[in-house]
C-alpha cells in the first residue's frame, strides 16, 4: 500500500524549516509486515493435503464409482429424510422443554427447582447411547405400559410397549429428552446474562412473573441462546446416528443395511459421510443468518465472509 | 431522630414507614426508617451512598422484602397483609397488582433494548391493564411530547441519548397513571450536560402535584422542589426537614459533613 497523501516532486523546495528531506518522506511507501513463515506453511498444508487427497481419490477400495450409483439411491434419501426428522422433532421437543426446565430451575419454588436439577443431573450424567438403547429395550424393563394410581390396582389404560414404543418413537423419546437437558443449561445461562434491572422494571410496571419472563427476560435471552443452540442442532444431526443400535431408520442404519448384505462398507459410508457434511454445512449457513437476526442492535453485523476470516466486528 | 417536618395536615399520608428494618445477611441496612409522605408532597432522600436510601426506595414497592416495621402507600401494607398481629407476604401476582400504583424510575434507566420507545411505553397498559393497543399508542405519543421526545416512537433506546431514555423511562412509568412516582437517582448515570433535561421533566411533574419519593444528589433540585428533605446515613434517618432547615441549617454533625462535600 503506498501513502495517499499527495506526493510533491522530488525536487520540490524545502519546506519553511528548510527541510527538504520532509518532501521525499511524502513519497516513500509504506510496507506492511511481511508473513513469509504463513506462506511456506500454507504451501506445506497445500502439498501434505494434495497428496492424501491424491491418494484417497486413486484408492481402489474407495470405489467412487459405487459412491457416485450409492449418493441418490432412494433407501439413502429416505434415511436422510428420517435423520432430518428426528434432528428436527428432537430440537423442537429439547427447545421447548429445555426453556420449561430452565424456568423450573430459576423459580422460587423449591420443589420445581429440585425436579429440575433432577432431570438434568440424570439426563446430562448418563451416556445418550445408553439413554437409547434404554428406550429402544423399555419392553424388557416395563413390558405393559400402565396408566394407573401408584400403590393401587387402578388401571385407567394399559397397552403393549413394543406396540406403543416402536423404534422410531424410542429413537425420539431419547433424543429429545436429553436435548431437553442440555437446552436447559443453555436456556438457563441466557436468561441469567440478561440485566437484572430488566426484571426490576418489568416488577415495577405490574408485570407479573410469569409476563415478565415471556415478554421481557426471554426476547433478550434470545441472542445469547440462538448461537449454542445452532451447535446443539448440528451435533444432533449426527448424534441421531447412534439410533442405528435400535434401527432407527436413519442414514446411517440405512447404509448400514445395505453393506451388511453386499459389504461395500466404505463407499457406503462415504456416501453418509458426504450427506452429513451437506445437512451440517446448510445448518451453518441457517445459523448466521439466525445469530444476525437476534443480534440487531448490538453491533454483531459481520457478514459470513467476516466471519470466515475471524474479522467479527463486536462493538 | 426528628420528627416529619411539616405540621399535621388532614390528610392521609401516601406513603408512611414506621421503624422500617431491613438486612442483607447479617447487614442491617434500614435500622428503623420513619417517614411520612402526604398526597402530592415531593420528598427528597439524600446520604452517602450505602446509607441504605436506594434499598428503601425499593421497599415502597417491594422489590425488597422488609424484616420488621410497617410500611404502607395509601393505607395499604406493601408486600403484606396484617391478620392480627402477624404480617402475612402477598403472593406475587397480588404484589404485582400493588405495584401498578407505584412507577419507578431506575439510575440505569433499565429500559427493555428490544423494543422501541412507544413499545415500552405501551407495553405495561395493553399487558397488564389490558388496554387497546391504539389506546395505549396514543397515550404513548402523548407521554413523549409531554417528555420533549415527540415522534421518537420508533427509536430503539439504543438510538437515543442517556437524558432522553431516562425521560423515555418517566413516560413509560406514567404510562399507568400512577398517583406515587419513585426515582431511584436518576441522574447519577448522565452525562452532566443531559441532567438538566431530566431534572426539569421532573419538575414539570411535581408542579402538577405528583407525589414523588427521589433518591437524589441533586442538592439543587432538593433545595428547589422538595417539600421534605431526608438525610439518611448507616441505616437510618440521621435528621428531616424543610430543604432550606436541612440544607442550611443542619442540626446534626454527620450532615454538616456530608453537605460539607457535596454542595
Amino acid at each position: 500500500m503506498s501513502s495517499t497523501t499527495p506526493t510533491p516532486t522530488a525536487d520540490a523546495p524545502p519546506d519553511r524549516f528548510g527541510h527538504a528531506v520532509h518532501a521525499e518522506a511524502a513519497e516513500l511507501e509504506t510496507v506492511p509486515l511481511r508473513h513469509w513463515g504463513r506462506w511456506a506453511a500454507a504451501a506445506v498444508v497445500v502439498f501434505l493435503s494434495a497428496g492424501f487427497l491424491w491418494s484417497l481419490a486413486r484408492n481402489p477400495n474407495l470405489e467412487w464409482d459405487v459412491v457416485g450409483d450409492y449418493l441418490f439411491e432412494d433407501f439413502v434419501i429416505r434415511g436422510v429424510g428420517i435423520t432430518l426428522l428426528l434432528t428436527v422433532v428432537a430440537m423442537v421437543i429439547g427447545t421447548i422443554g429445555g426453556v420449561l426446565v430452565a424456568v423450573m430451575r430459576l423459580s422460587s419454588n423449591p420443589v420445581l427447582r429440585g425436579l429440575s436439577w433432577g432431570y438434568t443431573w440424570f439426563f446430562r450424567g448418563t451416556p445418550l447411547l445408553v439413554q437409547i438403547i434404554f428406550w429402544g429395550f423399555l419392553a424388557a424393563l416395563y413390558p405393559q405400559l400402565e396408566l394407573g394410581v401408584p400403590f393401587t390396582d387402578i388401571t385407567l389404560l394399559s397397552a403393549d410397549t413394543n406396540a406403543v414404543v416402536g423404534p422410531m418413537t424410542a429413537a425420539i423419546l431419547a433424543l429429545s429428552l436429553n436435548e431437553v437437558a442440555y437446552a436447559a443449561e443453555i436456556v438457563r445461562g441466557g436468561i441469567a446474562s440478561v440485566d437484572d434491572g430488566q426484571d426490576d422494571a418489568a416488577s415495577a410496571l405490574g408485570l407479573t412473573r410469569a409476563q415478565a419472563m415471556r415478554t421481557i427476560t426471554l426476547p433478550q435471552a434470545m441472542r445469547v441462546i440462538v448461537p449454542p443452540m445452532g451447535n446443539e442442532t448440528v451435533t444432533m444431526l449426527k448424534s441421531t446416528a447412534l439410533v442405528s443400535v435400535i434401527g432407527g431408520k436413519d442414514l446411517l442404519t440405512a447404509v448400514q443395511s445395505v453393506y451388511a448384505q453386499n459389504y461395500q462398507v466404505i463407499p457406503l459410508l462415504v456416501v453418509a459421510v458426504i450427506w452429513y457434511l451437506a445437512l451440517t454445512s446448510l445448518l451453518s449457513v441457517g445459523q448466521f443468518f439466525l445469530e444476525r437476526k437476534y443480534g440487531k442492535g448490538h453491533g454483531t453485523t459481520a457478514s459470513m465472509g467476516q466471519r470466515w476470516l475471524g474479522r467479527g466486528v463486536t462493538r | 431522630m426528628t420528627a416529619a417536618p411539616a405540621p399535621e395536615a388532614p390528610t392521609e399520608p401516601m406513603v408512611e414507614a414506621v421503624g422500617v428494618r431491613k438486612s442483607f445477611g447479617r447487614t442491617e441496612v434500614l435500622k428503623g426508617i420513619d417517614l411520612a409522605v402526604r398526597p402530592g408532597e415531593v420528598t427528597c432522600l439524600i446520604g452517602p451512598s450505602g446509607s441504605g436510601k436506594s434499598t428503601f426506595l425499593r421497599c415502597i414497592n417491594h422489590l425488597e422484602s422488609i424484616d420488621g416495621g410497617r410500611l404502607s402507600v395509601n393505607g395499604h401494607l406493601v408486600g403484606y397483609r396484617q391478620k392480627g398481629d402477624r404480617l402475612h407476604e402477598l403472593k406475587p401476582r397480588e404484589v404485582a397488582a400493588k405495584r401498578r400504583e407505584i412507577g419507578m424510575v431506575f439510575q440505569r434507566f433499565n429500559l427493555f433494548p428490544h423494543l422501541t420507545a412507544a413499545q415500552n411505553i405501551m407495553h405495561a397498559p395493553v399487558l397488564v391493564r389490558g388496554e387497546s393497543r391504539r389506546a395505549a399508542r396514543e397515550q404513548a405519543a402523548q407521554l413523549l411530547e409531554r417528555v420533549g421526545l415527540a415522534g421518537r416512537e420508533q427509536h430503539y433506546p439504543a438510538q437515543l441519548s442517556g437524558g432522553q431514555q431516562q425521560r423515555v423511562a418517566i413516560a413509560r412509568a406514567l404510562a399507568m397513571k400512577p398517583p406515587l412516582m419513585l426515582f431511584d437517582e436518576p441522574t447519577s448515570a448522565l452525562d452532566p450536560e443531559l441532567v438538566g433535561e431530566v431534572l426539569d421533566v421532573m419538575k414539570g411533574l411535581a408542579g402538577e402535584g405528583m407525589t414523588m419519593v427521589v433518591v437524589t444528589h441533586e442538592m439543587g433540585f432538593a433545595r428547589e422542589v422538595a417539600d421534605s428533605v431526608y438525610f439518611m446515613d448507616d441505616g437510618v434517618v440521621v435528621e428531616s426537614g424543610t430543604p432550606v432547615d436541612l440544607l442550611e441549617n443542619p442540626r446534626h454533625e454527620r450532615t454538616r459533613a456530608f453537605l460539607s462535600k457535596v454542595l
